[in-house]
């Protein structure tokens, strides 16, 4: 099918003119492809098919999640992985890989309580963290109730759904949870995917989303985008500087920018429980990985011309399906960084 | 047949045993040839369960035995057992094959001898039409419509009316979320029945009428006839039939997953939500990120191999003492 196309491509070249036939052949050459992270997946698809409008160039992605991304980017199968866990700095020495973040998401925890709007319960982290280690069970229990002090809560079991696939959503969730509740930290810790205490688990944002819907009394972790599109009730959530924020593209934005991304090399940062009045607390980052001296520099050279477009001119882009674009200092910080570590 | 004898009367001898010969090789090779097909399917299973047992060695040498006891299910700690799936999947194919069975032979039981000659061709068309329906749509058959109704009718009745009972209780307390075991097992049921009914529905056929036309002719009910004729003529391939089924139940993926809960935990209650061999491994596989973790879910694909033999050969083995013991009665 592809060859199909291109050959009607090239005769449509040839008829308009030598040059254009040449750019075409580079354009099929210099195919970019990537592989990882599912939660990467439409904002990625979006700016490869604005990409391809602009340039010609094409962008292959792959949405097989970040642990299969991690994979195929070692086996050096494709051009670029995806993760939506940061991999540490040795482990990137080892296998030569550059890392970096491209776009900011969040995780948001979502119930199933009729008659109760988004935003109107009020959580802390300890609280939800002792709701998954099944310490809380009912809604009515005092730590819920005496932070939504207007909110009516039934007598009710609370239904904890998490992710049963091994998901970077998971990975910011529960390393969050590790932040604020030092028992999740040791009981549980951090991980796609961890050792649930309690609960059932659903494939996918999809997976989760649809058991919060369907069961009453339920609290479960999706996406921003998924709560948004599926009008689920989100709660807000007390950040570290002791205010309730509500998830927003704003509060993603502000988790961001207080974030210290010089600290770590390779921007080995999960900038979960962010410093800052309006940081929304469970903000996530996905990262790329490339290789530092990579075989076929030309690809390569490619893909990073794709991010540097996808980050400075993306944005309007990435906010239209709820991402959140990264901070402009961010940006500057990440161009330096290619320009002294990939060849 | 006929040609080859004519040949033999009109070319004498010489002509005939270059004839056999021919034919001797036609039929060695013929043979050669269904031994071949036969011996595929046994070099495919040898060659799937080896190199499940070889990809899950690492997690059989770290863990050694305790892998088949552990109820661990921890990617951080990479603390793998296999505990919980094998529960799950023995449970939920268990519940399966007690809702299967019955309502399987009454339907072949109605079919052939009961259901008038008009109404018999369309509802076999319509079992074998839900056999052909692919699983993940009883899997949201099972999601948006049973469990729902599971969670607001059943699940509370059990709970109420029998959670309360010594011996039995235990496995009928619960949330009501409509998730689990039990709700598994229903679905499994369902989507199972038109693989049993419809191979019992063949083979009733197979009696023959004047058997049965006998016994009704010096008294039978038609619960006699097919109680004690149909059944014992059939009763190989019947059972054949609920290997089958119950194949299907034990393999299970699609479904299974969006109605069991998926969560690693073991419990006596059939309400609460558990885990299958098959649910842990499509959920689990792609994001696996440690090669004990990966191992440790070929492991569990070995361990289905393993868990669907033992069952199939201690039917089998009741089935033998059973027919034994039928051969006993008779003498």
């Amino acid at each position: 099918m592809s060859v199909s196309l291109f050959s009607r491509f090239k005769k449509q070249a040839a008829v308009l003119g030598f040059t254009t036939l040449l750019a075409a052949g580079s354009v099929h050459a210099a195919d970019i492809s990537g592989a990882g992270s599912s939660f990467v997946y439409p904002i990625l698809s979006k700016w490869s098919a604005s990409y391809n409008a602009k340039t010609g160039e094409r962008v292959n992605y792959q949405s097989i999640g970040s642990g299969g991304g991690i994979a195929q980017i070692k086996a050096a199968t494709v051009t670029f992985g995806a993760s939506d866990m940061p991999l540490r700095p040795e482990e990137l020495e080892k296998a030569g890989l550059a890392q970096f973040p491209v776009v900011i998401g969040g995780v948001v925890p979502v119930v199933n309580l009729p008659g109760v709007k988004a935003g109107e319960i009020r959580f802390t982290g300890p609280v939800i963290a002792n709701i998954y280690l099944g310490k809380i069970t009912k809604w009515n229990d005092p730590a819920i109730t005496s932070l939504n002090p207007k909110v009516r809560l039934p007598d009710q079991k609370i239904t904890v759904v998490h992710r049963s696939d091994g998901s970077g959503t998971t990975f910011n969730w529960a390393n969050y949870l590790s932040k604020v509740s030092p028992e999740w930290k040791t009981k549980v810790g951090e991980g796609t995917s961890v050792q649930w205490p309690s609960g059932i688990g659903g494939k996918g944002n999809e997976g989760v989303a649809a058991y919060v819907n369907q069961i009453k009394g339920s609290l479960g972790y999706v996406e921003l985008a998924y709560a948004l599109q599926n009008k689920m009730t989100f709660t807000k959530v007390k950040n570290k500087s002791g205010h309730f924020v509500d998830p927003s593209l704003e509060t993603f934005q502000a988790g961001a920018a207080s974030a210290d991304w010089t600290e770590q090399p390779d921007f080995y940062e999960v900038i979960t429980d962010a410093p800052g009045k309006t940081s929304w607390p469970i903000t996530a980052s996905v990262f790329v990985l490339m290789y530092k001296q990579p075989k076929d520099a030309a690809r390569s050279a490619e893909a990073l011309k794709f991010f540097k477009w996808a980050l400075e001119e993306g944005q309007s882009d990435a906010q239209s399906l709820d991402y959140v674009a990264l901070p402009t200092r961010l940006v500057e910080q990440i161009e330096a960084y290619w320009a002294k570590e990939i060849r | 047949m006929f040609k080859s004898y004519f040949a033999l009367a009109m070319d004498g001898p010489n002509k005939a045993s270059s004839h056999d010969r021919h034919d001797k090789r036609a039929d060695m090779l013929f043979s050669l040839v269904v031994k071949g097909c036969a011996l595929l399917v046994l070099i495919a299973l040898l060659g799937a369960a080896f190199s499940m047992l070889w990809g899950g060695r690492e997690a059989f040498a770290t863990f050694g035995w305790k892998f088949l006891w552990s109820s661990d299910w921890d990617a951080v700690q990479r603390k793998f057992g296999a505990l919980v799936p094998i529960y799950g999947t023995l449970v939920t194919a268990l519940i399966a094959m007690i809702i299967a069975v019955p309502v399987s032979f009454g339907i072949a039981l109605f079919l052939t001898e009961i259901a008038p000659a008009w109404l018999r061709t369309p509802i076999a068309a319509a079992i074998e039409l839900l056999a052909g329906i692919p699983s993940i749509i009883y899997g949201m058959w099972g999601l948006f419509v049973f469990v729902p109704f599971m969670a607001e009718h059943v699940d509370p009745w059990l709970d109420e009316n029998l959670g309360a009972l010594p011996v039995t209780g235990p496995l009928f307390q619960g949330a009501p979320i409509g998730l689990g075991m039990l709700t598994a097992g229903i679905v499994l049921g369902i989507m199972v029945i038109p693989f049993v009914a419809s191979i019992m529905r063949e083979v009733f056929l197979t009696v023959p009428s004047e058997i049965k036309e006998s016994c009704y002719a010096i008294g039978s009910t038609t619960w006699e006839v097919v109680w004690d004729v149909v059944l014992p003529y059939t009763r190989s391939a019947v059972i054949g039939g609920i290997f089958l089924g119950l194949g299907r139940a034990l393999g299970e993926t699609m479904a299974v997953t969006f109605v069991l809960g998926n969560a690693h935990l073991l419990s006596a209650s059939l309400l609460e939500p558990g885990n299958s061999i098959a649910a842990t491994i499509a959920n689990e596989f792609t994001e696996a990120d440690s090669p004990i973790y990966l191992s440790s879910l070929i492991a569990l694909g070995f361990l289905l191999f393993v868990v669907t033999f033992v069952v199939l050969a201690v039917a089998r083995l009741m089935l033998m003492r059973l027919a034994k013991r039928a051969g006993e009665n008779k003498q």
